[in-house]
């Protein structure tokens, strides 16, 4: 059974519906990332597991139990607040304790337990702190020490690394899936940043306009998106958009604005292929990543662009390169940076890859 | 949703409203109904509204203390109308730039300003208005000097006459101008000054162009917190005043202690009611939209 | 923040003139208090005489102490229901009543005192006639007619707090396991804790502050110190009252600066935990 079942949950804010038919499940042990841009509903779908918005159709189960009408006080779930929301007037013991003695936990239990908590975010030191003598990143230990000191059936976290600078960003994702790890308990993390989602969970679900997208681990989200939103959203990407026509060795795309028409690859995702048509004539869309175009000075065997460098975005191991060809349609590769030297601003390159590397997707 | 459940939603709401229904309201309806009572040598020295007499249910109601109020008590609420709303002008006047000073003042010292402008409000107000007495009697601090440095030959009647009573109201009520103009200015965006000067108004254009205008709900707010209560203030005509300054405060007061006239005094009172019930309702629309 | 040269020379005379405004009579006072004389019109030389003259004045005294005893209990009755106002009010935005609600919040605050003291009295003796309570009146009636009118004030203040309030603090308590009353009472209320305190310190200033309210619902058992005063003012000039004066000034002074470091404290707090 999984831990948490949500079903056609719907949620109306005036008139614009925040969350919309939604429904997913999450297994125990996960860490299940929420992703989507802002407005998305993520935060609203967050809110009604965590009890603080009550759905106007639909269902929430946690553990088999249904939570409706249940409060937020009432539930197996905890949160870590985007804001922190650490009580000024206690210190950091006093806050980590707060859940344990609303439950009534004797005091030599929760002592013993607010230690444990301490130790494993490391600010063992810091028991006697208050919250405004605590750095982002320490408030943030201390938020989520709290929240996981019930031990929790779930817990939620709500934009966890959106307020830390970007070194402490990747230290603290390492983290907090070494702690999930460590513990087993079930994380589901609300994020508007898919690097942030892409290296931390174990199951994606990118959300758009309320509506659920596309739901996966994540490498089935990067590499199979089913729709352009989801293709365009996470991750950079290469869109072409054209009418599909009939070749001598299987359908190619005609795109305006290139001389010859794009070899479509030749197995498409059963998952989605019931929304396009293949047959000539039909209108789709084709996402290529940037890491998957392959440049050369020499023209290739089979398929290429001809298309001339606008930019070079050196990164370090990596560089980002814009293209464009000669009807202005822009390209962008990723490249490593080793094999871009000799490259510089209007050099003339070949832009080919790999037909099974692209996505088809509906228009 | 904040999750205040029934019993604790139902407490909130309802200890306070029925405190005050209790306290306030109905102690105006109360009022209102003595206000329509006949005066008797009885304790109360009212009769009661309904009786029973041999004949049944039997109504005492009278309008006779309106009556005598429109005939002779007028005089006093025109002078209270005419001190409050003058008062009320000379403390726009005295407070606007007041108010202004201090907002402009650097940081801490804005904090300091207004803690000195609070102050005096703290203590006894019955006190500092009988300071005034000691100010301004013939024999008092003000003439003295004035004598002293010759500017004038013979003391000035300056107590015991309309001019001490404004006197008196304006340095009382002061504070409550000061404070909403105070607020309003400083949620005055700076940069709207700024742009107005950059854009080449001379000072003055600016003020009356950009800054009085956007000032507007504190002023209005000020001089209604001064004029409401000024209208019916007691202390200051009573202390302060003459023979020529009768206000409704005091003349409640002498109709109520003096003459043991309650009917009358409730009277009086509801006049005032419906005097200062239009300001009121305009003060709340005011005070609701700056809380909001 | 500043203008012009000469608006910063208008604004300083702005400033001291209208402080010395308000504190001349303060200041005729508090020198008047150490004056030997007894009449404004001679200084004799400083003398602490009228001090001692006060302490040692029982009806001072004892009025004092009546006032005292009501503003605590008034100012502590004001701070409950005012409390709950202010949360009714900033909580609830849809009830019904609510527009009555607000109105009677308001209105005591500018009404003038007569009508709120004849209106109480009036109360207290259709009361007593028709229940027998209160059989007299005194500390307990003055003590209810301060509650109501400076509950209003705590709200005002209250409110004004709660505004700024930050209410995920609630949902987290919520989350870990509170029920809404032990949020109220564990995280609301300390949040708001100045507010409170300045909320109580303000009522208890104006319920010692009363003249006429207590004139109308007093009974000849509790004269509160303002009714002395007003009584002694009446017949003449007492140097006494100057003494009276000057320490009023003092600890009132002290209240009031200690709200306003405890409110600074928690604002420079909050701000140094954003």
């Amino acid at each position: 059974m999984a831990l948490l079942e949500i079903t056609a949950a719907s949620k109306r804010f005036a008139a614009t519906a925040a969350v919309d038919r939604v429904s997913l499940s999450v297994e125990r042990g996960e860490l299940f990332a929420l992703l989507g841009p802002s407005g998305c509903g993520k935060t609203t779908l967050l809110r009604l597991i965590a009890g603080f918005e009550t759905p106007d159709s639909g269902q929430i189960l946690i553990d088999g139990v249904a939570m409706n009408g249940v409060p937020p006080y009432a539930r197996p779930v905890n949160m870590m607040f985007q804001s922190y929301a650490l009580f000024p007037h206690l210190d950091v013991a006093g806050n980590i304790a707060f859940g344990l003695k609303q439950e009534g936990m004797e005091r030599r239990r929760r002592d013993a337990r607010v230690a444990e908590m301490l130790a494993l975010v490391q600010m063992a030191d810091f028991a006697r702190r208050r919250p405004h003598e605590l750095s982002g990143g320490q408030k943030q230990r201390v938020a989520l020490a709290r929240a996981l000191a019930k031990m929790p059936k779930l817990l939620l976290l709500d934009e966890p690394l959106a307020a830390l600078d970007r070194k402490l960003r990747e230290e603290t994702r390492l983290e907090l899936r070494g702690i999930q790890e460590r513990l087993g308990t079930t994380f589901l993390v609300v994020t508007h940043d898919q690097e942030e989602a892409l290296g931390m969970a174990s199951r994606i679900a990118v959300m758009n306009r309320g509506h659920l997208a596309q739901i996966g681990p994540p490498a089935e989200i990067y590499e199979r998106p089913n729709s352009r939103f989801v293709a365009d959203f996470v991750g950079a990407v290469n869109l072409f958009d054209g009418e599909v026509v009939a070749g001598s060795d299987g359908p190619r795309l005609v795109v305006a604005g290139l001389a010859q028409p794009i070899p479509l690859p030749h197995r498409i995702d059963r998952q989605i292929d019931r929304q396009i048509d293949l047959a000539a004539g039909g209108r789709i869309a084709l996402a290529l990543r940037p890491e998957k175009l392959r440049l050369s000075t020499r023209q290739p065997d089979g398929f290429a662009l001809a298309a001339t460098i606008a930019s070079i975005g050196y990164q370090g191991g990596r560089s980002t390169i814009h293209l464009a060809t000669a009807s202005g349609l822009a390209l962008r590769a990723d490249v490593p940076s080793a094999t871009a030297p000799g490259l510089g601003r209007g050099a003339a390159v070949w832009a080919s890859w790999a037909p099974g590397d692209a996505v088809v997707l509906p228009e | 949703m904040s999750g205040i459940g029934g019993w604790l939603r139902r407490g909130l709401i309802g200890l306070p409203f029925l405190w005050l229904a209790v306290f306030f309201l109905l102690p105006l309806a109360i009022v209102a109904a003595i206000s329509l009572t006949e005066s008797a040598d009885t304790i109360p020295p009212f009769r009661p509204l309904f009786g029973m007499a041999a004949a049944g249910l039997q109504s005492h109601l009278t309008l006779a203390n309106y009556r005598e109020l429109a005939e002779g008590c007028l005089g006093a609420y025109a002078n209270s109308l005419g001190n409050a709303a003058l008062a009320t002008l000379l403390c726009l006047a005295i407070g606007y730039p007041f108010a202004f000073a201090i907002a402009r003042a650097p940081g801490l010292w804005r904090h300091l300003l207004l803690f000195m402008v609070m102050l005096p409000f703290w203590t006894s107000f019955l006190i500092r208005v009988y300071a005034w007495i000691a100010l301004l009697q013939p024999s008092g601090l003000v003439n003295r000097l004035l004598l002293d440095a010759g500017i004038i030959a013979a003391p000035l009647p300056l107590l015991y006459n309309a001019f001490s009573v404004e006197l008196g109201l304006v340095y009382s009520y002061l504070p409550f101008m000061i404070l909403p103009l105070y607020g309003s200015l400083m949620r005055l965006e700076e940069s709207l000054v700024e742009a107005a000067a950059d854009l080449g108004a001379p000072p003055w254009r600016v003020f009356v162009g950009v800054i009085l205008p956007l000032t507007l709900p504190g002023i209005a707010a000020g001089m209604l917190l001064v004029f409401i209560p000024a209208v019916g203030e007691f202390v200051i005509p009573d202390l302060l005043g003459g023979p020529n300054t009768l206000m409704v405060g005091k003349l409640l007061w002498q109709e109520f202690f003096d003459n043991v006239d309650w009917p009358a005094a409730s009277a009086i009172a509801m006049a005032l009611v419906a005097i200062v019930t239009l300001p009121l309702l305009v003060a709340q629309r005011l005070l609701a939209r700056a809380a909001a | 923040m500043t203008g012009s040269r000469g608006g910063a020379a208008l604004r300083l005379a702005a400033l001291v003139f209208g402080f010395a405004f308000l504190y001349l009579p303060i200041a005729v006072l508090v020198a008047y208090s150490f004056n030997f004389s007894r009449l404004v019109t001679i200084w004799g030389g400083v003398s602490p005489r009228w001090y001692s003259a006060l302490w040692q004045d029982d009806k001072y005294r004892a009025a004092a102490l009546t006032s005292l005893e009501i503003g605590i209990m008034a100012a502590s009755a004001a701070l409950v229901i005012g409390t709950c106002a202010g949360l009714a009010m900033n909580r609830f935005v849809r009830f019904r009543g609510r527009a009555l609600f607000g109105f009677m919040l308001m209105a005591p605050l500018v009404v003038p005192e007569v009508i709120l003291g004849l209106s109480l009295l009036l109360l207290f003796v259709a009361a007593q006639s028709l229940t027998g309570w209160p059989a007299s009146r005194g500390i307990l009636t003055v003590t209810i007619a301060h509650a109501t009118f400076t509950a209003c004030f705590v709200a005002v203040l209250v409110r004004a707090q709660l505004a700024g309030f930050d209410r995920s603090l609630e949902e987290a308590a919520l989350d870990l396991g509170a029920r809404p009353l032990a949020v109220l009472w564990r995280i609301t209320l300390p949040g708001i804790s100045p507010a409170l305190i300045s909320g109580w310190l303000l009522a208890f200033t104006m319920s010692l502050d009363d003249l006429v309210v207590a004139s109308f619902v007093s009974g000849p058992s509790a004269t509160t110190l303002p009714m002395a005063v007003y009584s002694s003012v009446r017949i003449g000039v007492t140097p006494e009252i100057n003494a009276l004066a000057t320490v009023f000034l003092a600890i009132v002074g002290a209240m009031v600066a200690l709200a306003g470091w405890l409110m600074a404290r928690q604002e420079r707090r909050r701000l140094a935990a954003l």
